[in-house]
């Protein structure tokens, strides 16, 4: 009773939850069912990257959705889904730097700074860990004003993903196409763009 | 290094695994035609099919690195004629048509001649235990069926101003939907100076693992150039031509900056956007050091001397 009075209450953070754990869960089915004979690291690798952008931008349509349709509970899932992506983040670092490079600092060093399509990546993991860490209420009272100017970078971290994304792949379509819905949700931004689209709401 | 003229080269090297293969020819046309003669069935699933032949002569490659298993090698495939995802290679090139085929070898060459699957199946076939790294730095090791490309190119007799050789794959968008993606300028082409084309580790491959290669690993007659990239080496021929001038590839046209003619295995040369010092070997879960020549340097160095290879990738 109490959860099903919760569920009507919550559904879009049940939703959100949901959204970033199957992932998860998903992943660790099927390398528990030897779905990756092949190349499990790379498997693992595409996996936790894809699944950590498509979080990023969700949570980037956020505030764009609260202002389009006014809908006012997807801002109470926004932190939520940036802390998910963050945690796919990690997962994806781990498997790079432990499976894949088994920590070698050798040859793991080069990696990463060596690496054009690194490089993007690992600038944009490190604006999600500093922003995750900061996400928590005492950190908001504590930076004040300055929380929301810090929190902007998720944008930057957005972007630099979508060029880490680029920059790996021989085909470009895939990572074109999260790059035009980014942009569009970074003009839907832009103050007067915004006016405007709720002057027609209104 | 001490200079190395091709003919020093022992035609027979002791090290490389290989196999007369005069007696499995006959089983080699035989196992084809029944490939095709069950067209309905399945060939290329999961585990080793149960007519999987003559085990390869041998378990690792010269250096000691374990084959790569069968399953891996037919599962996991860059064929952009099919798909862009590796994994889908396999299912999508399942009904590809490989006979009849026809390879035609025309150009500079004092006797252009036509031939058919069984042409290149009568040629000697011998095993040879390749290790095959990719662009995306990652790597196998496979026993390959097939033989050298030296001996064909022969039979055509080159003339002296032949300089590249010109390889191209099959065109047909029915058969391979990847040929209807506009960013690519199909057919595939790649390209050899003709001293590599003449080299002795340079081969046409029909089989692998004993058997006749399956529509994904490049049926039924690619290429072979161990020391190069993988995507140098071309699959499904059906034209080679000798040619003067330095042969533009598909990868060189679509991307002149990362790709280019020659794409020698080379630790030094990044790709313009990853690196190149080390690979994954596939199936081993392991990542190892690249080397020069993918490992085969003491073969072909000599090809390359006082060239720069950073300007010449
Ligand atoms: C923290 C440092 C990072 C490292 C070292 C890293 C490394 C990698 C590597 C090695 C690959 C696989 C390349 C391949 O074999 O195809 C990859 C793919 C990918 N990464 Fe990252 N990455 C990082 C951060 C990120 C971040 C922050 C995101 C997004 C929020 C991201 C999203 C992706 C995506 C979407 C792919 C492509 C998946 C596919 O090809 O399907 N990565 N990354």
């Amino acid at each position: 009773m109490v959860l099903i009075s919760w569920l009507k209450r919550s559904w879009l953070q049940a939703l959100a939850h949901a959204t970033g754990l199957l992932p998860l869960a998903w992943l660790i089915w099927d390398h528990l069912h030897g779905a990756f004979i092949v190349d499990p690291v790379r498997e693992i690798t595409t996996r936790t990257g894809r699944t950590a952008l498509v979080l990023l931008v969700l949570s980037l349509a956020c505030t764009p959705i609260h202002t389009l349709l006014g809908l006012k509970s997807v801002l109470r899932v926004r932190r939520g889904l940036g802390l998910y992506a963050f945690l796919y983040v990690a997962l994806h670092f781990l498997t790079f730097a432990g499976l894949d490079y088994r920590f070698q600092w050798d040859l793991l060093g080069p990696a990463i700074f060596d690496q054009l399509y690194v490089l993007p990546g690992f600038a944009a993991g490190l604006i999600l860990l500093v922003l995750a860490i900061t996400s928590a209420r005492g950190w908001q009272k504590r930076l004040g004003r300055n929380w929301k100017r810090l929190h902007r970078l998720v944008y930057l971290a957005g972007i630099l993903a979508i060029v880490h994304f680029l920059w790996l792949v021989k085909d470009t379509g895939e990572p074109l196409r999260y790059g035009a819905i980014v942009a569009l949700l970074l003009i839907l931004r832009v103050p007067r763009v915004r006016e405007a689209v709720s002057n027609v709401r209104r | 290094m001490p200079k190395i003229s091709p003919s020093d080269i022992t035609p027979e090297h002791a090290y490389l695994s290989r196999r007369s293969f005069m007696a499995g020819m006959g089983a080699l046309l035989v196992s084809s035609v029944a490939l095709s003669a069950c067209g309905g069935q399945d060939p290329t699933p999961g585990p080793a099919p149960a007519t999987m032949p003559p085990s390869p002569s041998a378990n690792t490659d010269e250096l000691g690195q374990r084959l790569t298993s069968y399953e891996a090698v037919s599962n996991y495939n860059n064929f952009y004629e099919f798909s862009l995802r590796k994994e889908d290679v396999a299912r999508l090139a399942r009904d590809f048509k490989t006979s009849p085929w026809t390879v035609e070898v025309a150009g500079l060459v004092h006797n252009p001649k036509t031939f058919g699957l069984e042409d290149l199946l009568a040629f000697t076939q011998e095993e040879r235990v390749y290790r095959l790294r990719c662009v995306e730095a990652w790597s196998m090791v496979i026993p390959w069926l097939g033989f050298p490309l030296a001996r064909l190119l022969k039979e055509v007799e080159p003339m002296t101003k032949a300089r590249y050789v010109r390889f191209e794959t099959l065109y047909d968008p029915e058969q391979m939907p990847g040929q209807k993606s506009p960013f690519y300028g199909w057919p595939y082409v790649e390209g050899l100076r003709l001293d590599e084309a003449m080299h002795e580790l340079t081969i046409l491959a029909t089989g692998l693992y004993g058997s006749p290669l399956l529509p994904q690993n490049g049926a039924p007659v690619r290429l072979v150039v161990p020391w190069k990239y993988g995507f140098k080496s071309i699959k499904s021929i059906v034209r080679i031509e000798l040619v003067e001038e330095m042969p533009v590839s598909l990868w060189m046209a679509s991307a002149p900056r990362e790709y280019g003619f020659f794409a020698n295995v080379n630790p030094e040369v990044s790709h313009p956007r990853w690196s190149q010092a080390t690979e994954r070997l596939i199936g081993e879960g392991k990542r190892i050091r690249t080397t020069l020549f993918n490992g085969y340097g003491e073969q072909v160095a000599h090809l390359y001397e006082g060239m720069d290879l950073s300007q010449w990738y």
